[in-house]
């Protein structure tokens, strides 16, 4: 936990650490909800969640006759975790072999997540292989197979310019012939509002799913968590073209706030199975809503 | 499309219900600005930055002249607008002044696009006569070299690199030398993406910039940027001084704005665009584009130039004038369905109007199909004689039965015409008494 606490640290100075300041203990009044209001629209959590949030608030408020600012915390606190779902385990088990396919935009984290993702695998006792489906940008094979060698997880690897989805039945054999168990598939970041990009996509899914049974089983969306209301949108267009199962938000150890997960997990009911909070192969965390919450309110005396 | 209704939907959603005065009230402006507060909200400009901004377009607001040819909601949008182009700033130039080599320093958050962009701006420059060198000073993420280096020699421009053994400072002092013995006009330094909040990592750009006297430093920033933007920006301009900003990924769909957080934030201009994954993908910043673009109004700018320069104040009032005399007559009618054709097909008229597509389907109608009647309603108007377009009382069966034969049409359109523009003229009767109108209805819509 220490490290998701010094992750968030510079998060909840910045805003939500002063919302225990900013409220004190004093009558709510309308200023109350306006810095409320405020706190949240800083975190990113969007116009339309921040209103239901602060109405839901409202209702919790009068329902149990709150008068005092400094019980308003505890209100906020249960309204926003009732909008996130705690994730359910993936779906990387039961079968001689799990595919994960990792999609998002360009520069969302993609590749340093994977490395992060497959070293968490290898602990675990489930033998790993990546594939390296990037095979578009500069370089982008050469990062995963660093990362690769920090976790001790092989990759499998074509040359720039290949059809990634040839990379994917080259990766299956390998798998097969190791006996590994998860095959993580990195793909080309890709705006979500490119139409061709996003048909390679699907492409790169379905000989997925032609190698291997019923995969991807698992297709991950990386997220930026500094990202704002793009976010949802991007999510939207990923799971309508490759049905995104889970998010990873990543750079949540920046001082942004990550509340764009609110309105994502509430209007598309995607699980957030892990967040990133820093450079190093550890840096990848499970997401836990209560923790995620209570570390955004946490006030650690740094204010500024 | 954007994901949320649009500011200039939602503001003609409000003054719907206002009538139209002749000036702007202070209620009429603050209805407005709540709007106005949501759309640049949700377009991700920072919640400061948004206050400011509102506060400027109050104080421009209140009281402004509404001129006949703009409803309230297009008169706000247009000092919104105004203001935003204003807040955006001028379109930004490279300064490169000084003794050859100048240096232009790329900093950022990870994964921003400072790799990619080093390339794309040694490409612009390279095309601007310069002699573009790059150098790969981004030791800490895996394969960021070989990333540079692939993509220097895919555009044939000069580089250097040490891999990650040496620390990076170091290897711009190296690289400089290099690029002046290769005799480079411009040198782009790639750094490694970090956050502004990290200490170390921010000294070592310090060190950079203070050993190679840049002429640029530009943060180099992800167009999908939330409520953080005004942090990036003021963090990195605070510690190391930025000279300028380049926006990327601005090819997705997101309002970016961002942009106005950083550049209200920091004061330094927006130089750049990075629009696409093509190395030639790399525009420079225009302001007006993008401020419509914020507010998601596609081309509402340029359609309520067209409709004020179509419409001058003066023949406003003169058809007014004719309208409550209840003078308003068939050839008046023709006048105003030929102004709207000149403004473009309909088809593109829609499409400059947000929410417009909506409409379209509605309306059931192609272009090629408005087109052609608005053409027979022309023939018609132009087979009456002129005292029958004066005066439309007088068209009895036989005269209409003329105008048919001689328009090429039915009697049944002409009465239809006649119908729609007795429709029309209640319609202005009621107009020209305070409710504003939308042009003139278009026949058959």
């Amino acid at each position: 936990m220490g490290s998701l606490r010094q992750g968030l640290a510079k998060t909840r100075q910045a805003f939500f650490g002063r919302i225990a300041q900013a409220l004190g203990n004093t009558e709510i009044d309308e200023d109350t909800w306006d810095d409320v209001e405020a706190m949240l629209i800083q975190a990113d959590v969007g116009v339309p969640t921040t209103m239901k949030l602060i109405e839901n608030v409202k209702n919790r408020v009068a329902r149990e006759g709150i008068t005092r600012t400094d019980h308003l915390d505890e209100a906020l606190k249960a309204e926003m975790l009732k909008l996130l779902e705690r994730p359910t385990p993936m779906n990387v088990s039961g079968r001689p072999l799990s595919i994960v396919m990792i999609v998002g935009v360009n520069g969302s984290g993609k590749t340093t997540t994977i490395g992060k993702l497959a070293r968490r695998m290898q602990l675990n006792n489930r033998k790993t292989i990546i594939a390296a489906g990037d095979t578009f940008r500069a370089a982008a094979i050469e990062q995963v197979q660093i990362w690769g060698e920090r976790a001790g997880v092989p990759v499998i690897a074509g040359k720039p310019g290949m059809d990634p989805g040839a990379i994917v039945y080259d990766a299956t054999e390998a798998a097969y012939a190791r006996k590994a168990e998860i095959l993580i598939v990195d793909t080309a970041g890709r705006l979500h509002s490119n139409f061709n990009l996003m048909e390679e996509l699907k492409k790169i899914r379905s000989v997925m799913g032609k190698v291997v049974e019923g995969a991807p089983h698992e297709t991950l969306l990386v997220l930026d968590g500094t990202t704002g209301q793009n976010a949802l949108n991007q999510a939207k267009k990923f799971q309508e073209a490759v049905e995104v199962t889970g998010l990873i938000v990543t750079k949540l150890d920046s001082s942004a706030k990550g509340g764009m997960i609110f309105a994502i997990q509430e209007e598309l009911g995607l699980p957030i199975h892990y967040i990133g909070i820093g450079e190093t192969i550890y840096d990848l965390i499970p997401f836990d809503p209560d923790r995620f919450i209570e570390s955004l309110f946490e006030n650690n005396g740094e204010e500024e | 499309m954007p994901i949320f209704e649009n500011l200039s939907e939602r503001l003609q959603d409000v003054f719907t219900q206002l009538g139209s005065k002749g000036k702007l009230t202070e209620e009429d402006v603050n209805t407005a600005l709540r709007e106005v507060r949501i759309a640049l909200l949700e377009a991700d400009v920072s919640l400061s930055v948004v206050k400011d901004f509102v506060k400027r377009v109050r104080e421009r607001a209140v009281g402004a002249e509404v001129t006949r040819s703009l409803r309230p909601a297009e008169m706000v949008i247009k000092i919104v607008n105004e203001e935003l182009i204003d807040t955006l700033g001028e379109a930004g130039r490279l300064n490169l002044s000084g003794p050859s080599p100048r240096v232009i320093m790329l900093v950022g958050l990870q994964g921003s696009g400072k790799t990619t962009t080093g390339a794309k701006l040694s490409l612009h420059l390279r095309r601007d006569n310069r002699k573009p060198f790059l150098i790969a000073a981004d030791t800490y993420r895996p394969a960021a070299v070989d990333q540079l280096v692939t993509l220097a020699k895919q555009i044939d421009i000069p580089y250097y690199e040490e891999g990650t053994s040496a620390p990076p400072p170091d290897i711009v002092k190296r690289g400089l030398q290099k690029a002046k013995d290769a005799g480079a006009t411009v040198v782009i330094v790639d750094t490694a993406g970090r956050l502004q909040i990290d200490e170390s990592l921010m000294a070592e750009l310090k060190a950079i910039k203070e050993l190679s006297d840049p002429a640029e430093i530009i943060l180099v920033a992800d167009a999908m940027t939330g409520q953080e933007a005004v942090n990036i920006a003021d963090g990195f301009n605070r510690q190391i001084g930025l000279t300028g900003l380049i926006l990327t990924k601005v090819d997705g769909d997101a309002r970016g704005g961002a942009a106005i957080s950083m550049r209200e934030v920091t004061g330094v201009p927006i130089k750049f665009l990075a629009t696409g994954e093509k190395l030639d993908a790399f525009e420079v910043f225009y302001p007006d584009r993008l401020a419509s673009r914020i507010l998601g109004m596609g081309d509402m700018m340029t359609l309520i130039e067209q409709a004020e320069a179509l419409y001058d104040e003066k023949e406003a009032r003169r058809l007014q004038e004719r309208m409550m005399k209840n003078e308003f007559t068939l050839d008046d009618f023709l006048d105003q369905m030929n102004k709207i054709k000149r403004m473009g097909s309909i088809g593109r008229i829609l499409d400059m109007v947000p929410g417009m597509g909506k409409l379209r389907s509605q309306f059931d109608f192609n272009d090629q199909e408005a087109q052609d009647r608005m053409k027979r309603v022309e023939a018609i108007i132009l087979s009456m004689t002129r005292q029958e377009r004066r005066k439309p009382e007088l068209l009895n069966g036989s005269r209409r039965r003329r105008i048919a034969a001689g328009s090429g049409t039915t009697v049944q359109e002409v009465n239809q015409l006649m119908k729609q523009f007795r429709e029309m003229k209640k319609m202005m009767k009621q107009l020209s008494k305070g409710k504003m109108p939308n042009f003139p209805g278009l026949p058959g819509m």
